[in-house]
C-alpha cells in the first residue's frame, strides 16, 4: 500500500504531462521541453538515417572533394568528395551508443556502490570515499584517454573509458543524499518498528534518490558526448570508415588553413545541439526536482 | 576545528589521495596492456629487439620491483626513459609544462573575468531576460566542445580576418633560447627540483604536525611556521638554482612563462608577440569553463544581495558598483574560489584538447603526440604530471579557502 503510493508519487514528479509542467514551472519546464525535442529529433534522425541519406556516407568521390556548399550538396563535401550531409545525418550514431552504454555502466556501477557504501559506514565508507575522491579529482579526459589507450578501440571500450572517469558523480550524489535522508523521522521511524535494512534502503531511501540520478544520468549524457568527441578528436575514436562527427571535426582541422569551412561547421554544430538538448534537460530537471531552489525561484 | 588540525587533515588527506592517483596510473599503463613494450612496436618487432627495450626501461624485472622503481624514481625526479628514443620524460615534460601553464593560468583568468562578470548582471536582474539570456549562454557554453570553438576561432580570426596566428607558441623567428640548453646541459629537472622538493617537503610538515599534534601541544604553532618555512626556502632556493642555471645559457628562457619571460627582458614587441600567440587558446578555453563560474555567481550575489548589510550600503547611498563588487561580490566570493580548484582539473583536461587544436607545445600535447607513436613510459609520465598538478592545486586551494572563511574552522 504505502509502496505503491510512493512510487506513484515518485512517478508524477519524473514523467509529469510535459504541457502542464511547462505552465507550472515557468522556464525550468521549457527548458526540459526544449532539451527534449532537440535531443529526440537528433536520435529520431540518426535512427532513420539508413533510409534519408542522399549519398552512402562513407562512400567517397560522390562528388568533386571540397566542394562547398551548393545546390547538389547542400553541406559540401569533404576532401575524399564524401557528401557532407550524408556523413552529418548518419554521424551520430556512435556517439549516442557511446553516452548510452557508459551512462547505463555508471548507472549500474555508481548508483549501488554509493548506496551500499553510505549504508555500510565506517571503515568500508571511507575506503570508497577516498578512491571516489581521487578518480573525480583527476582531469577527466586524461584518464578517459589514458584507459581507452589502454583498452583499444571500439563502441564498448569507449564507454567503458568514459564510464571510469564518471561513476564518482554517481557515487558522491548518491552518497550524500542518503547519508542526509538517513536522519530523517521517517528513516528513523522504520528503523524503530524494526524494518530490515535493506527494506529500508528499497522502500524509503531508494524512493526519494532517485529524482538525483535521473538529473545526474542526464547532465551526464552531455558529458559523456563531449568526452567521447574529445577522444576521436584525439585518434582514439572508432575507425575511419565509421561516419562520425568527431572525426569530421579532426579530418576538418587539417582542412581549415585552406579555409574549407563547411567540414567541421556542420559536424561540430550537431555536437553542440547533441549535448545542449541534454544539458537544457538536466538543467531544467534540476530545478523542478530540487525542492530548495523551487523554494528560491518563489522569493 | 581549529585551522592547524584542518590543515593538518588536509595535507595528511593529500598523501593517500596521491598514492592512489600514482598506483592507478600505475595499474592502467603497465599491468592492463599486458606487455606496454609490445604494444609501442604493435607486433612488428623480433624477439631481441623487445628484450633489449625491456632491459633498458626496467620492464623485465617483477611488477612490484618496477612499481618502487616508479614511485621512488618520481621522488628523485625520474619519470623513466621514453619509448621512441631513450631520452628523459621527466626532461621533456619539464620543457612543455611552463606553456600549459601560462596557457591554464590565461584561461582561468578569462573564465573567471568573464563569468562572474555576466554572473553579477544576470543576478541584477534575476528571472528577467537579461537573466534568461545570460544563463541560456552559460549552458550553451557548457555544451561546446573546446576544440570546436578553438578552430572556429582560428577560421574565424586566423584564415579569414587573419589578425591572428591560427597556432603555435611563438613567430618563426623567436626560438627560445636558453631552455633547450639547459635540458643538454643534462643537469636539472623541473621535477629534480620542484616536485621532489615539494613531496619531500609534504611528507616532512605532516610528520612534523602529526608530532606536532599528537604530544608537543605548545611547540605546536611553532612547528608548523618553522617546517613550513624551512619546506617553502627549501623549495624556493632549488626553484631559483634550476630557474638561474637555466637561464644563464640563454637569454630568453628564465620562467617557461613567455608572457612573464619577454616581460622580463623588457621587450614589448616580444610581449606582443606572444600575447598573439597566447589569445586565441586560451579566449577558446576560458570560455567554454566561464559557465561553470556564471552560475555559481549568479545564485551567490542572488543571495549576497538580499542581506542586511547590503541593503544598509545601499541606504546609505553608496554607487551601484561600488555596492556590488565592494560590498556584496567580496561576500560571495568565497564559494567561486572554491570552484575555480575544482576547475582546475576541467581546466588542464580542456587543455589536453586545446593544446592539440592550436599545436601549443605544451604537456597536453606532448601527452597526445606520444599516444601516436604508442610511448607508453611518456604517457605515463605525463599522466601523472597531471594529477599531481590538479592535487597540489585543490591543496592550495582549500588551505586558502580555510584561511579567509573562518567558518570552516568551526
Amino acid at each position: 500500500m504505502r509502496k505503491d503510493i510512493v512510487n506513484k508519487s515518485m512517478l508524477a514528479k519524473i514523467i509529469p504531462g510535459l504541457g502542464s509542467l511547462a505552465k507550472r514551472r515557468g522556464l525550468a519546464g521549457k527548458l526540459v521541453i526544449l532539451g527534449a525535442i532537440l535531443t529526440a529529433s537528433i536520435v529520431v534522425m540518426t535512427l532513420l538515417s539508413p533510409w534519408i541519406t542522399p549519398y552512402s556516407p562513407s562512400k567517397i568521390n560522390v562528388g568533386i572533394p571540397l566542394t562547398a556548399p551548393n545546390s547538389q550538396f547542400p553541406l559540401g563535401t569533404d576532401n575524399l568528395g564524401r557528401d557532407m550531409l550524408s556523413r552529418i545525418i548518419a554521424g551520430g550514431g556512435v556517439m549516442l551508443q557511446v553516452a548510452l552504454v557508459s551512462v547505463a555502466i555508471c548507472l549500474l556501477i555508481g548508483v549501488p556502490l554509493g548506496l551500499f557504501s553510505s549504508q555500510t559506514g565506517g571503515i568500508v565508507d571511507k575506503f570508497f570515499s577516498l578512491i571516489m575522491d581521487s578518480v573525480y579529482a583527476f582531469p577527466g579526459i586524461i584518464l578517459a584517454i589514458a584507459f581507452s589507450l589502454v583498452l583499444g578501440r571500439g563502441v564498448i571500450n569507449m564507454a567503458l573509458s568514459i564510464a571510469v572517469v564518471y561513476v564518482p558523480s554517481y557515487f558522491r550524489v548518491i552518497r550524500s543524499q542518503v547519508l542526509s535522508i538517513k536522519e530523517l523521522p521517517y528513516v528513523e521511524a522504520a528503523n524503530s518498528i524494526g524494518a530490515k535494512r535493506r527494506t529500508i534502503l528499497r522502500r524509503y531511501i531508494f524512493p526519494n534518490v532517485l529524482p538525483s540520478v535521473v538529473v545526474v544520468a542526464t547532465v551526464n549524457f552531455a558529458d559523456a558526448i563531449l568526452t567521447a568527441a574529445g577522444l576521436t578528436f584525439i585518434g582514439l575514436g572508432l575507425p575511419a570508415n565509421v561516419p562520425d562527427w568527431g572525426w569530421d571535426l579532426t579530418n576538418g582541422r587539417k582542412l581549415l588553413p585552406s579555409g574549407n569551412w563547411w567540414v567541421i561547421t556542420f559536424a561540430g554544430t550537431m555536437i553542440i545541439l547533441l549535448a545542449l538538448g541534454f544539458t537544457l534537460m538536466g538543467e531544467g530537471l534540476s530545478e523542478l526536482l530540487n525542492p530548495r531552489l523551487e523554494q528560491g525561484e518563489e522569493k | 576545528m581549529t585551522l592547524r588540525t584542518y590543515v593538518i587533515t588536509r595535507i595528511l588527506l593529500t598523501i593517500p589521495m596521491i598514492l592512489i592517483l600514482l598506483t592507478t596510473v600505475f595499474i592502467v599503463m603497465r599491468v592492463l596492456p599486458g606487455d606496454p613494450v609490445q604494444m609501442h612496436f604493435e607486433k612488428m618487432a623480433t624477439p631481441a629487439t623487445i628484450e633489449a627495450m625491456r632491459v633498458q626501461l626496467g620492464l623485465n624485472k617483477p611488477l612490484w620491483a618496477q612499481y618502487f622503481d616508479y614511485v621512488f624514481g618520481l621522488f628523485r625526479g625520474d619519470l623513466g626513459k621514453s619509448m621512441q628514443d631513450y631520452s628523459s620524460v621527466g626532461q621533456q615534460i619539464f620543457s612543455a609544462f611552463p606553456a600549459t601553464l601560462e596557457l591554464a593560468i590565461c584561461a582561468m583568468l578569462i573564465a573567471g573575468i568573464i563569468g562572474i562578470f555576466l554572473g553579477v548582471e544576470a543576478s541584477k536582474s534575476y528571472n528577467k531576460p537579461k537573466d534568461h539570456v545570460i544563463r541560456v549562454f552559460g549552458i550553451v557554453t557548457y555544451a561546446i566542445p573546446v576544440f570546436f570553438l578553438g578552430m572556429i576561432l582560428q577560421l574565424v580570426f586566423g584564415v579569414w580576418l587573419r589578425w591572428l596566428p591560427t597556432g603555435g607558441r611563438v613567430a618563426p623567428g623567436m626560438n627560445p633560447r636558453g631552455l633547450n640548453l639547459a635540458l643538454n646541459a643534462n643537469s636539472n629537472s623541473f621535477v629534480a627540483y620542484f616536485v621532489a622538493p615539494l613531496l619531500v617537503g609534504l611528507l616532512l610538515v605532516s610528520v612534523y604536525l602529526t608530532a606536532a599534534k599528537a604530544k608537543h601541544k605548545k611547540f605546536g604553532r611553532r612547528a608548523i611556521l618553522f617546517s613550513l618555512a624551512f619546506f617553502a626556502a627549501g623549495s624556493l632556493l632549488s626553484g631559483v638554482i634550476s630557474w638561474y642555471s637555466m637561464s644563464s645559457g640563454g637569454i630568453h628562457v628564465s620562467t617557461g612563462l613567455f608572457t612573464v619571460d619577454s616581460l622580463l627582458e623588457g621587450n614589448i614587441f616580444k610581449f606582443g608577440t606572444t600575447i598573439k600567440y597566447l589569445l586565441l587558446p586560451s579566449l577558446a578555453l576560458g570560455l567554454v569553463l566561464c559557465g561553470v563560474f556564471i552560475r555559481l555567481t549568479r545564485s551567490n550575489m542572488f543571495d549576497t544581495m538580499r542581506l542586511d548589510f547590503v541593503t544598509a550600503a545601499k541606504a546609505r547611498g553608496l554607487k551601484d558598483r561600488n555596492v556590488t563588487y565592494g560590498y556584496a561580490f567580496r561576500n560571495a566570493f568565497l564559494p567561486i574560489l572554491t570552484m575555480m580548484g575544482l576547475e582546475f582539473a576541467l581546466l588542464l583536461g580542456g587543455a589536453v584538447l586545446t593544446e592539440t587544436t592550436f599545436s601549443w607545445p605544451g604537456l597536453g600535447r606532448y601527452l597526445v603526440d606520444r599516444i601516436n607513436f604508442r610511448d607508453y613510459t611518456a604517457i605515463q609520465g605525463a599522466v601523472v604530471v597531471f594529477g599531481l598538478f590538479v592535487s597540489i592545486v585543490s591543496l592550495v586551494v582549500d588551505l586558502l579557502y580555510a584561511y579567509l572563511d573562518p567558518r570552516i574552522r568551526l
